[in-house]
This record gives C-alpha cells, sequence and structure tokens, in this order.
C-alpha cells in the first residue's frame, strides 16, 4: 500500500484545480454571503456533470466509483478555495450509508444522487459536540411505524436538502431514518454559520415514518451509518489539508511580497520559521489524509486512520489559519482580505463530524491508552 | 508482481526461520542489543556473531546495496517485507553503523569503483566501523567554516586540525573527514571530502563525559597525517556536495527515531504498563496527543521512503529531522513525567536515554538550521 499519490490521482487533482479556480474561487463564497446565500445550485449542477456526486456511486447506479482515495483528493482541492456544496453530506456520506444498504430504494437513491436530483444532509447532533452515542432524539413505536420527536442541530447543509438521514434513539439501540426534508412535523430554523456555509436546526414533532424510510435495520444505525462517518471524516480532513495548504501558500507569498524596514518580511528568521514549522505540520498531516483513503479503499477496519487524519487535520488546519492571520498583520484581520474566510471555515470544520478531542480519544483507544 | 513479492515474503519467512539464532530474536533495540561491528568488535555472544554472518553472506545487512557491493539488491518493496518479516520474529538488526547510513550511500552515489569495492564490501560485513568527522570548535550550524587543513605534498594530502562531537571514534576504524583543500576560495568552494585510517600515526582521540553519564562522542586530533589523496571521494575542493548529499541521509536517519519506539516500546503500551494506568487527566491528554503526531510522523516517514525509490528527497529530508527529532524529545519528556520518581535513578536507564535524546535537535544539523533550509529552499523565502 503505497503512500504516495497514483498518476490517476494527479490527474483528478490538477483536473479539479483547473475546474475550480474558474468556477469556484474563494470570491465565489464571498459573493454568495454578499447576495445572502449559502448555496449554488448551479456550480453543483456543474459538478454533478463532473461526475463528482458519483464519485462513490456504483457504476451500475450512474456513478464513477472512484473510491475514497479520489474522493479525499476532490475534497482537498475543494478546500484549497472553501467550495460551498453539497459533496461531503451528499456524495461522500449519504452515498456511503445508501450502499451499505444496496436494495432497491437505496439503489434509486443512489441513482439520484449521482445524477443530482437529490441532495442529502445528515442530522446527527443535538447538543454543542459531536457524539452520535448520546442521541436522544426519540423515535417511538406507532401501529406498523414510528413517530419521531426531538431537536437536531447543526445539520449542514439541511436548508436547501431535499433529503435527511436522521439518527434516533429506538427501544433497543439507535436507528437511521431516511426522510424527505418536508415531511409534516419537520421544522427547519436556518443558522447564520461564521463560514457563510448552509447548517440548520431542525425540530421533529411527532414526524411519522415507515418501516420503509428506515435505512438498514432498526436498532442497528451503526452498520449503515458508521462506514458513512468515516466517509465523511475522511474526506472532511482532506478538504481541511486543501484549506491548510492554501492558506499556507497564500501566507509564503505575503511573506516574499510585503517590505517592511526595507526588506521582504520573509527574510526575517522569525517569521521563516514559523513558515517553515507550518509546512511541516501539513506534511506530516498529508501522510495521514492519503492513509486514510487507503485503509477506506482496501476494506480493512478504517476508524484508526480515520481518526488520526482528523485530529491531524484539525490541528494543522487551525495552526495554519492563525499563523496565516498573525503573518499577515493588520491586512489578515480585515474581511476585505480573504484569510477570515480561512479561519472561520477552520473552525467550523473543526467541529463538524467529531472535534480533536473525539478523534484524538479514539486514538488513544485503539492503541491500548 | 503480487505473487512474486508474495514468493519473497514466503522464501524470507522461512530463511529467517531457519538462519536467526534465538538469542537474536528478542526484538531488543536498546543499546546493548547492538551490534556495531569493526575491526575492535567483540560480539556479546557466538549468537551475535553468528547472525552477522549469515545475514552478510545473504547480503541482507544492506538489503538494497547491488550485490558487487555487498548488498542484496532488494528494491523498495522486498526490502520492506523483509523489515515486516524480522520485526514480526522480533529479529534484531544484524548490524548497524554510521557505514550503512552514511558514508555508504554517498559512496554509492559519489564513489569511483575501485573505491566502492573497497569500502563498501567491509562496511556490509561488518569488518570496518566508521566515524563521522564533520563539526569543530569552530563549525557547528556553520560547518562549511572547517578549518581542519589538508595540504597536498606529492600523493598524498598532510591533515592538520580538530574534529569534535565525532560519534564513538574512539571505537572506529576509519574516519571520513571534511578538511579545507583551499583556503582562498570561498567556503563552501574549499573543502574534500576525505577517508582516513583511524590507525594513521597522527590520529589521535578523546571522548567527551556528556549530561548523560556516557562518552558517545569525542575529539578528535589530526597531527601532520599523511593520507592518500587517492582516498578523496568526489573532486577535490568539492566536497560539500558529498558532505551534503550524507547530511541528507543522516537527517532522515536520525529523524527515524520520532516515528518509532520509545526504549523499544511503543507509547500505548509503556503507559500501560503504567502502575495503576496513567489516570492523570493531564498526563494522560498530553499522552494522546503525542500518540497522534507520532503516528503522523511513522506515516510520514514511510511515506518518503516510498518516495525515495523514485526520487531524491533532497531538501525535504530537513523537515523529517526536525519533525522527527522533536517529537523524539517530547515523548521522551512525557516518558519521564509519566514514570516519575521511578525514572530518576540512573540504574533504571530511563533517565540515560532521556538525556541522549536532548542531541537529537543539534546533532546532524539543529532544529533552527533545518527550519531555514526549509524556509529558504522549499519555501522559496529570501535569505
Amino acid at each position: 500500500m503505497s503512500l504516495l499519490p497514483t498518476e490517476d490521482e494527479i490527474m483528478l487533482a490538477d483536473t479539479a484545480r483547473g475546474f475550480l479556480d474558474a468556477a469556484a474561487p474563494v470570491s465565489h463564497l464571498r459573493g454568495l454571503r454578499d447576495a445572502g446565500m449559502t448555496h449554488d445550485p448551479a456550480l453543483w449542477a456543474e459538478m454533478v456533470a463532473m461526475g463528482w456526486a458519483g464519485v462513490l456511486v456504483p457504476e451500475a447506479q450512474g456513478g464513477a466509483d472512484m473510491g475514497h482515495a479520489a474522493a479525499g483528493v476532490l475534497a482537498r482541492e475543494m478546500g484549497q478555495t472553501l467550495v460551498s456544496s453539497p459533496f461531503l453530506s451528499t456524495a461522500v456520506m449519504a452515498a456511503t450509508a445508501l450502499r451499505q444498504v444496496a436494495n432497491t430504494r437505496a439503489n434509486d437513491a443512489l441513482r439520484q444522487i449521482a445524477d443530482g436530483t437529490r441532495i442529502y444532509a445528515l442530522a446527527l447532533d443535538e447538543a454543542a459536540k459531536h457524539d452520535p452515542a448520546k442521541t436522544e432524539l426519540q423515535a417511538e413505536a406507532d401501529g406498523n411505524g414510528f413517530r419521531l420527536t426531538g431537536a437536531k442541530t447543526f445539520v449542514v447543509d439541511g436548508g436547501f436538502a431535499d433529503r435527511v438521514l436522521v439518527l434516533a434513539r429506538t427501544t433497543g439501540g439507535l436507528t437511521l431514518f431516511d426522510l424527505p426534508t418536508d415531511r409534516k412535523g419537520i421544522t427547519r430554523k436556518t443558522q447564520a454559520m461564521i463560514d457563510s456555509r448552509d447548517a440548520v436546526d431542525l425540530d421533529f414533532d411527532a414526524v411519522s415514518a415507515t418501516g420503509d424510510d428506515v435505512l438498514g435495520h432498526v436498532d442497528d444505525a451503526m452498520t449503515v451509518l458508521a462506514p458513512a462517518l468515516h466517509a465523511g471524516q475522511a474526506a472532511l480532513a482532506a478538504e481541511m489539508t486543501g484549506l491548510a495548504a492554501r492558506a499556507l501558500a497564500m501566507t509564503v507569498g505575503y511573506l516574499k511580497e510585503r517590505k517592511q524596514f526595507g526588506v521582504p518580511i520573509g527574510a526575517f528568521q522569525a517569521l521563516q520559521h514559523r513558515a517553515a514549522h507550518l509546512w511541516s505540520e501539513t506534511e506530516i498531516t498529508s501522510s495521514a489524509i492519503l492513509n486514510a483513503g487507503r485503509v477506506l479503499d482496501s476494506g480493512d477496519d478504517a476508524t484508526l486512520a480515520v481518526s488520526l487524519a482528523k485530529a491531524r487535520a484539525t490541528q494543522t488546519a487551525q495552526l495554519a489559519v492563525q499563523e496565516g492571520v498573525q503573518m499577515h498583520g493588520g491586512i489578515g484581520m480585515t474581511d476585505a482580505f480573504d484569510m477570515g474566510f480561512y479561519m472561520k471555515r477552520a473552525r467550523v470544520s473543526a467541529e463538524w463530524l467529531g472535534d480533536y478531542s473525539y478523534h484524538a480519544e479514539r486514538v488513544a483507544r485503539l492503541r491500548g491508552f | 508482481m503480487d505473487d512474486e513479492l508474495d514468493n519473497f515474503r514466503l522464501e524470507t519467512r522461512a530463511w529467517l526461520e531457519a538462519n536467526c539464532p534465538s538469542e537474536m530474536r528478542d526484538g531488543a533495540k536498546g543499546e546493548d542489543a547492538i551490534c556495531w561491528g569493526g575491526r575492535n568488535w567483540v560480539f556479546s555472544c557466538e549468537a551475535q556473531k553468528l547472525w552477522l554472518e549469515r545475514m552478510a553472506a545473504k547480503g541482507w545487512t544492506v538489503p538494497t546495496w547491488p550485490q558487487a557491493y555487498g548488498g542484496a539488491g532488494l528494491t523498495r518493496a522486498q526490502d520492506k517485507i523483509l523489515t515486516e518479516e524480522m520485526q514480526s520474529m522480533g529479529a534484531r538488526l544484524p548490524l548497524q553503523s554510521f557505514g550503512i547510513w552514511m558514508l555508504g550511500p554517498a559512496l554509492l552515489h559519489f564513489g569511483t569503483h575501485e573505491q566502492k569495492l573497497a569500502y563498501l564490501p567491509p562496511i556490509a560485513r561488518g569488518e570496518i566501523r566508521w566515524c563521522q568527522g564533520y563539526s569543530e570548535p569552530g563549525a557547528g550550524s556553520d560547518l562549511a567554516s572547517v578549518q581542519t587543513r589538508a595540504d597536498i605534498d606529492g600523493d598524498s594530502y598532510v591533515v592538520n586540525g580538530q574534529k569534535v562531537w565525532t560519534s564513538y571514534a574512539d571505537k572506529a576504524d576509519w574516519i571520513f573527514a571534511l578538511v579545507r583543500t583551499d583556503r582562498d576560495a570561498p567556503k563552501h568552494k574549499g573543502i574534500s571530502f576525505i577517508l582516513i585510517d583511524m590507525t594513521t600515526p597522527g590520529v589521535s582521540t578523546r571522548p567527551i563525559r556528556l549530561i548523560s553519564g556516557q562518552s558517545p562522542f569525542c575529539e578528535t586530533f589530526f597531527d601532520d597525517v599523511r593520507t592518500p589523496r587517492a582516498q578523496r571521494v568526489g573532486e577535490e575542493n568539492r566536497g560539500w556536495d558529498v558532505a551534503k548529499y550524507l547530511l541528507n541521509h543522516e537527517r532522515e536517519m536520525i529523524s527515524g527515531g520520532g516515528g518509532g519506539l520509545l526504549g523499544g516500546r511503543p507509547l500505548g503500551a509503556m503507559l500501560a504498563a503504567t502502575e495503576g494506568g496513567l489516570t492523570d487527566a493531564t498526563l494522560r491528554a498530553e499522552a494522546v496527543a503525542c500518540e497522534v503526531d507520532t503516528l503522523a510522523m511513522a506515516l510520514t516517514l514511510e511515506r518518503y521512503k516510498d518516495q525515495a525509490e523514485t526520487t531524491e528527497i533532497g531538501d525535504a529530508s530537513a523537515m523529517l529531522k526536525y519533525a522527527g527529532t522533536e517529537l523524539n524529545k517530547r515523548r521522551y519528556e512525557l516518558m519521564m513525567k509519566v514514570r516519575g520518581a521511578d525514572a530518576l535513578r540512573w540504574d533504571e536507564g530511563d533517565a540515560e536515554d532521556w538525556l541522549r535524546t536532548k542531541a537529537n535537535s543539534i546533532e546532524g544539523g539543529t532544529s533552527e538550521v533545518m527550519l531555514s533550509i526549509i524556509s529558504r529552499r522549499v519555501l522559496g523565502l529570501p535569505g
């Protein structure tokens, strides 16, 4: 298992970079924010047309079935310019969950993900910290079906998704439901997020669900959800390394350009060493990202590899944006300059799908602590 | 391809099973378990000698070197398998040396065919132990300002000067040294890389006692030492190229500490063995963060080894050296904290190891020099 990118992966990254630099630079996200929007359906349609929505969808359902390492390559490039799209929630996580089930309904859903007619969000968290095991939203048995009551928060892309995967507590454990977002009793409350992307709170007031709405089996959510979470965490980690790499590149560029005391500030050793340390951290984190993609594609248990990647990516992205603002000085604090967008996205991504402590703790347990 | 590798693995496993003496299968990695080889080497037991001889005959003390020079010409993938198989049976390394880690790669790259034939096989067989004559009292981080001079006299150099921090110079048979052969040229352009037999009249060494109580480093003195000009590697006054190339290999080697074991033990296992488990929440959090970084570093070393298969790692070795050694220091600091008062007695050995790691971020180029290399050569910052 080589930790070097393959020829195909390098080509995929180049293609993605070319497209995203033209179609979705940071100014695109800034434009959406200034227009009071969180999502650009036209951009997603182009990404769908390039086959990215089907990156993890089987060919039989119209997907490209390129695997998790490839999904990571795409996510990394998206991270470089802070692309706002439902790629992670829909193309990575929902698609991975649906693949675990692979019945007729799930296969139809996969087909619709690949052709862009269906967008998913995941409703997992109920408190300030990600922890699926603490789910309290109740799905009470009601005749042949269920009645869902409770609340979810930090539902990324939930404002424009057609479907939502809802994690609920049932008598014998946790169950995952696949519901339309306009199901009677579901109320969405849009949250203005610091990173200018979409996230909502969802309220469930005696929402009816049938047995057909259950994805996988009752009381057994994790068989379906765990692989989806792993895939999402790995891709999010990859996205964060793209973010960190671009923040570093912007900073190094500024160090060469900005003059004080008559010389480029990059001539000062105090700043050189900070930049060099940051580069080292990004290199080390890249290894964990590549590894996570490889392990996921191998089919082996990826918990350790994925949590290592998310923990490292979180630390590195946070460092990159903090050093980015500091080394840019005053201009780094202005809204007109892009670094603030990187800082805010890094903070949101740090929390999404488990923060540093959550993932480091999983690493520790798996390593015999 | 995969079938070939699978076969290689099976053959390797069978050969190791048949040839590795049981005494050499204890997984020991400490200083006491190392076989450094050399003219004056005293084997710790018959099994250590046998293990070295068998592995050397197979070319597996230096598995990736060409067969003509004492290696086995293994590919990186085969080498990886050999390492895995040795680790899984707890086999000790048959031989470790600066000849293998540093001089060998430099000779393979810069040496003449005659030099390779003369010097590499004795390294592979553990017959000659080498030391490195780089630093001087006035040339530490500013290595290119070495003043030890080698004056030409017919077919010989006459060497005068002093080296310092020469690891194991008192035990080594030969030294590879940076000497000044042109005093008028700019400092990087007047250096040559030469090989000197330590038994040559005029060479003397004096061990330096360190904070660990150990004396792995020496001062080495050259007093009118005559050495043939044929023992120069690379062109005259172009020794800095050889020096840099070798330093990159040295840095990769030193960086290895950060991704691996702690006194032969993985961190998690060590903590689990701590009396009552690690209950202190603050220490545990520190240990968890350290484990995360250790695993990521180990993957990074793997990734760069994969890369080295096709391209030179070059200046990025500064990153491996910087990050690996800083991490290793952090790990040993943590170990001392976890073990508390138990680690404060000399006879426990932990304190020696801990103090030794303090040199990691100094030897082979300080962390600060590494950061400057990254900043200029990788990031392209001015200066």
